[in-house]
C-alpha cells in the first residue's frame, strides 16, 4: 500500500465548512491527481483548529506550513509551488509577520492560538490513574519545593503575587484568603476542596478531577503548609462517580508513595486527604452550607461573618478553594508568580476553563487566557452557532449569571468586565443561545432551578424566587401585563439586597440581565402578546390557510382534543378555545395547510 | 513501591518514566511501540470510548502491533468525542475525533500500519505549557 509523504489537512469545520473547504478538497484531490500525486499526498479533511475567520484552512504535513482563505482556485498553486518544488505560497500565510519569520527562519512560527492550558495542563494527556505519569508531568515537584525550601509566609506571598483569584466564581484573591486562614491560631485548621459544581451544564471540576487528580491533592497539600492544617476534605457530588474514584485512587497512590501522611518529603509536614460526599444540592456549593453539610447537618447557609477561615467545619479555620482554583497552584509554584501573573488582564490573571454548550458548534472545555473576548470564544474556538444561525446571547456564570448580548461580544472576559457587563464569571458555564431561544423562558427556565434549589431558610429566597417564577410563567403564557415587568424588576431587586446567601442574593441576575438586554422581547410577550422565537406556547396560535387546506380530514381525525372542524374536501378550522397546541396538525398536514402564528 | 522523600526520588521516576513505560507486567521502551491515548472522561465513557479503547487492546494484539494503550481524562472536544491520540515512533501525536470501532479500525489499518493520515483528525488548537 502506498506511503504517502506529504498530508494536506483541509479544515472541514463547520464554519470552513460553508465557506466552501469542501470545493477547496476537491480541487486540491484534482489538482494531485493531475499532476500524478495521488499516490504521494494525500487530502485528509479534519475538525476545527479555531480559526474560523480565517477559513477555509488548509495545513502542510510534515512541514506544518498553515494556509489560510484557501479559495479553489488557490489548489494549483499550492500543489505546483508548494508540493512540487518545496516553495512556501506566502500569499496563503496567516499574516505578513508570518511571512516574515517564515522567510527568516525557514519555517512557520506559532500563529494566533486563542486557548493556553494551564489547570488543563494534564487533562486529556497523561493516565490519571498512574501517579508516576504525574510525577514525569513534574508533579509533585511543587509540593517538595514548598516543604524544602518556602517558609508558608513565603508561599503565601507567591500565591499573592502572581493574582489568582478564586475559579469558583467570586473571584476572591486565592493568596488573601490563604494569609487569613493562617494568621487565625487554633489546635486544628482544614483544607477543603469545593468539588460541588453545580451550574446546568458546567463539567469544569468533573474534567480536572477526571482527568488530573494529582494536582488537586498537590495543591491541597500546600495549601495545609500554608495555613497550617493537616487535614484535607474534598466535598464532592456523589453524581461524579468516576471522578470519586479516580480522587480515591489517587489519593491511595500518594499515601503510598508517601506524599501525603507523615513526615512528607521529610520536612516534618504531616497532611492526609479524606472525601466527604455531597447529594448534589446546589446551595451546598456555597461555603457555609458546604461545611454545614459536611458536618451531617442539613446543606443550608449561614451568615458570614464569621467566614469559614475563622470558624468553619466542626467550628475549626478552615481554608475553601474550588477545584480549579487548586489546579492553578502547582503550576504557579513550579513556573513562578511572575510568568503567571504575565497572563491575563490587570486585576484578573491566568486562565479559565470554560464549559461551552448550548447552540454552538464546538461543544467542549476550554481555557483561555483572562481577557479573552466573547466573540473570539464563540465565533473562533466554538467555531460559531448550529446551523448558521443568528446568534442571539450567552449565558455566563449559571444560574448567578446574566444574559450578555452581541453588543458584549467584544468584551474581554474577566471578573470585573462580566460583573460591570450585568453577567458575572461564575464557576465557568457558558451556555450560548440563537435566535430560537426566548429570552423570557430562558429566565423562567434558570429562576424554576433556583425555586428548586433554595434550601427555604430566608423567606426573600424561598418566596421571592417562587412569585418572580410565577410572574415570569404568567408572561410566556401571554398573561402578563406591563405591571407585571415593573413588578419583576422591584421584587429582583428586593431579593437581592435581602437574601442570606450567594444563592439568593444572585438568582434574579437572569431575569434582570433579560429585563435590561431583552426589553422589546418581554413588551412583545405581554403588548403584542407574541414571542419572536416561537418557543412560548401559550403565545402561539395554529391555524389552516383555508386555500391549501384540500380537506383531507388528516388533521381532524390526529387532533387529541377533537378541536378541528370542516366538511370533507373542504376547508377546516381550528377552534381556539379547545386547542391545546400540541403541533399534532401541523405534523400531520401533507399541503402545508397549517401555519403556526 | 518508591517511598518518595527528595526531589531526587521525584526526578529518578520522571527519568525511568520516560525510559520505559510498564503495562501489566510487559516493558515497553516508549521510542519504539505505538502509543495510544484514549480520553475517559464521563463525556468520552458515554460515547463509547470503553468499546474503542478495548477494541484498540484485543486488534492490536491480534494483528501483532506492539502498542501501549492507555487511558486519560477529557481532551475537551466534547463534540467529536471519542477522542484518541496516536503516536506512531518518532513522530508527532495525531488525535482522531468520533472515533467508533469502524474508524478505530481504520485508524490501525491505514494510519498505524502505512502513516496515512484519515478524515476526522482534530487540531490541536491550544498551546501548552
Amino acid at each position: 500500500m502506498a506511503k504517502y509523504r506529504m498530508h494536506l489537512l483541509v479544515c472541514d469545520g463547520t464554519t470552513c465548512h460553508a465557506s466552501q473547504s469542501e470545493s477547496v478538497k476537491n480541487a486540491l484531490q484534482d489538482c494531485l491527481e493531475l499532476n500524478n500525486l495521488e499516490n504521494e499526498v494525500k487530502v485528509v479533511s479534519t475538525g476545527c483548529f479555531g480559526y474560523c475567520e480565517k477559513g477555509p484552512i488548509v495545513k502542510v504535513l510534515p512541514d506544518n506550513t498553515l494556509y489560510v482563505k484557501v479559495k479553489p482556485g488557490d489548489a494549483e498553486k499550492i500543489v505546483k509551488e508548494h508540493i512540487l518544488n518545496g516553495q512556501i505560497v506566502k500569499r496563503l500565510l496567516p499574516t505578513e509577520t508570518v511571512a516574515q519569520v517564515y522567510a527568516s527562519e525557514g519555517k512557520t512560527p506559532f500563529f494566533d492560538k486563542k486557548q493556553i492550558r494551564i489547570a488543563l495542563r494534564n487533562c486529556g494527556f497523561i493516565d490519571p490513574e498512574n501517579i508516576e505519569e504525574y510525577i514525569a508531568h513534574d508533579g509533585y515537584q511543587a509540593l517538595c519545593k514548598c516543604l524544602t525550601e518556602y517558609t508558608p509566609q513565603q508561599v503565601i506571598d507567591i500565591i499573592k503575587r502572581s493574582g489568582l483569584r478564586g475559579r469558583g466564581g467570586g473571584g476572591f484573591p486565592t493568596g488573601l484568603k490563604w494569609e487569613i486562614t493562617a494568621k487565625v491560631k487554633s489546635d486544628q485548621k482544614y483544607v477543603i476542596c469545593n468539588a460541588d459544581e453545580g451550574d446546568p451544564g458546567a463539567f469544569m471540576d468533573r474534567s480536572i478531577m477526571e482527568g488530573d487528580p494529582h494536582s488537586v491533592i498537590e495543591a491541597m497539600a500546600i495549601n495545609g503548609y500554608c495555613t497550617g492544617a493537616n487535614k484535607g476534605l474534598v466535598y464532592i457530588r456523589a453524581e461524579y462517580p468516576l471522578a470519586v474514584k479516580r480522587l480515591k485512587v489517587a489519593i491511595d497512590q500518594a499515601r503510598a508513595y508517601g506524599l501525603l501522611g507523615k513526615n512528607i518529603f521529610n520536612s516534618g509536614f504531616d497532611f492526609d486527604i479524606e472525601l466527604r460526599y455531597g447529594a448534589g444540592a446546589f446551595v451546598c456549593g456555597e461555603e457555609t452550607a458546604l461545611i454545614h453539610s459536611m458536618e451531617g447537618k442539613r446543606g443550608e447557609p449561614t451568615f458570614k461573618p464569621p467566614f469559614p477561615s475563622e470558624h468553619g467545619y466542626l467550628g475549626k479555620p478552615s481554608n475553601v478553594n474550588n477545584v480549579e482554583t487548586y489546579a492553578n497552584v502547582p503550576v504557579i509554584i513550579n513556573k513562578g508568580a511572575d510568568w503567571f501573573a504575565s497572563i491575563g488582564t490587570e486585576k484578573s490573571k491566568g486562565s479559565k476553563v470554560f464549559a461551552l454548550a448550548g447552540k454552538i458548534n464546538n461543544v467542549g472545555l476550554i481555557e483561555v487566557p483572562m481577557g479573552t473576548t466573547l466573540r473570539d470564544v464563540i465565533f473562533k474556538i466554538g467555531g460559531g452557532i448550529k446551523g448558521g444561525k443568528e446568534f442571539k446571547a450567552v449565558q455566563t456564570g449559571g444560574p448567578s449569571g446574566g444574559c450578555l448580548t452581541s453588543h458584549h461580544l467584544d468584551t474581554p472576559i474577566d471578573y470585573d468586565n462580566l460583573i460591570a457587563a450585568g453577567s458575572m464569571m461564575g464557576s465557568g458555564g457558558m451556555i450560548v443561545m440563537d435566535e430560537d431561544d426566548c429570552m423570557v423562558s430562558i429566565a423562567k427556565f434558570y429562576l424554576g432551578f433556583t425555586v428548586d434549589e433554595s434550601c427555604g431558610k430566608c423567606s426573600p429566597c424561598r418566596i421571592g424566587n417562587k412569585r418572580l417564577y410565577e410572574i415570569l410563567d404568567k408572561i410566556t403564557k401571554g398573561e402578563g401585563t406591563m405591571e407585571d415587568l415593573t413588578k419583576l424588576r422591584n421584587l429582583s431587586e428586593v431579593i437581592k439586597d435581602t437574601s442570606l446567601c450567594g444563592l439568593g442574593q444572585t438568582s434574579p441576575n437572569p431575569v434582570l440581565s433579560t429585563l435590561d438586554n431583552f426589553w422589546e422581547e418581554y413588551v412583545e410577550h405581554v403588548v403584542d402578546k407574541k414571542c419572536r422565537a416561537g418557543s412560548c406556547k401559550g403565545l402561539m396560535k395554529y391555524i389552516i390557510d383555508a386555500e391549501a387546506c384540500t380537506g383531507c380530514t388528516a388533521c381532524a381525525r390526529a387532533c387529541p382534543v377533537n378541536a378541528i372542524s370542516g366538511e370533507r374536501k373542504g376547508p377546516h378550522f381550528i377552534n381556539q378555545e379547545i386547542c391545546i397546541k400540541c403541533g399534532t396538525c401541523m405534523e400531520k398536514c401533507k399541503f402545508n395547510a397549517v401555519l403556526l402564528q | 513501591m518508591v517511598h518518595v522523600k527528595t526531589i531526587e526520588d521525584l526526578k529518578k521516576i520522571k527519568e525511568e518514566f520516560g525510559k520505559r513505560i510498564q503495562v501489566s507486567g510487559k516493558n515497553f521502551d516508549p521510542e519504539k511501540v505505538v502509543q495510544i491515548k484514549v480520553g475517559l472522561g464521563t463525556s468520552g465513557i458515554a460515547s463509547g470510548a470503553k468499546e474503542v479503547m478495548n477494541f484498540l487492546r484485543d486488534e492490536l494484539e491480534k494483528r501483532n502491533i506492539e502498542a501501549l494503550v492507555t487511558q486519560t481524562g477529557d481532551m475537551g472536544y466534547s463534540y467529536a468525542e471519542p477522542t484518541i491520540e496516536v503516536k506512531l515512533p518518532g513522530q508527532p501525536a495525531v488525535v482522531f475525533g468520533k472515533v467508533n470501532i469502524k474508524k478505530a479500525d481504520e485508524i490501525i489499518e491505514r494510519y498505524i500500519k502505512n502513516g496515512e493520515l484519515i478524515d476526522g483528525i482534530l487540531p490541536t488548537n491550544y498551546l501548552t505549557i
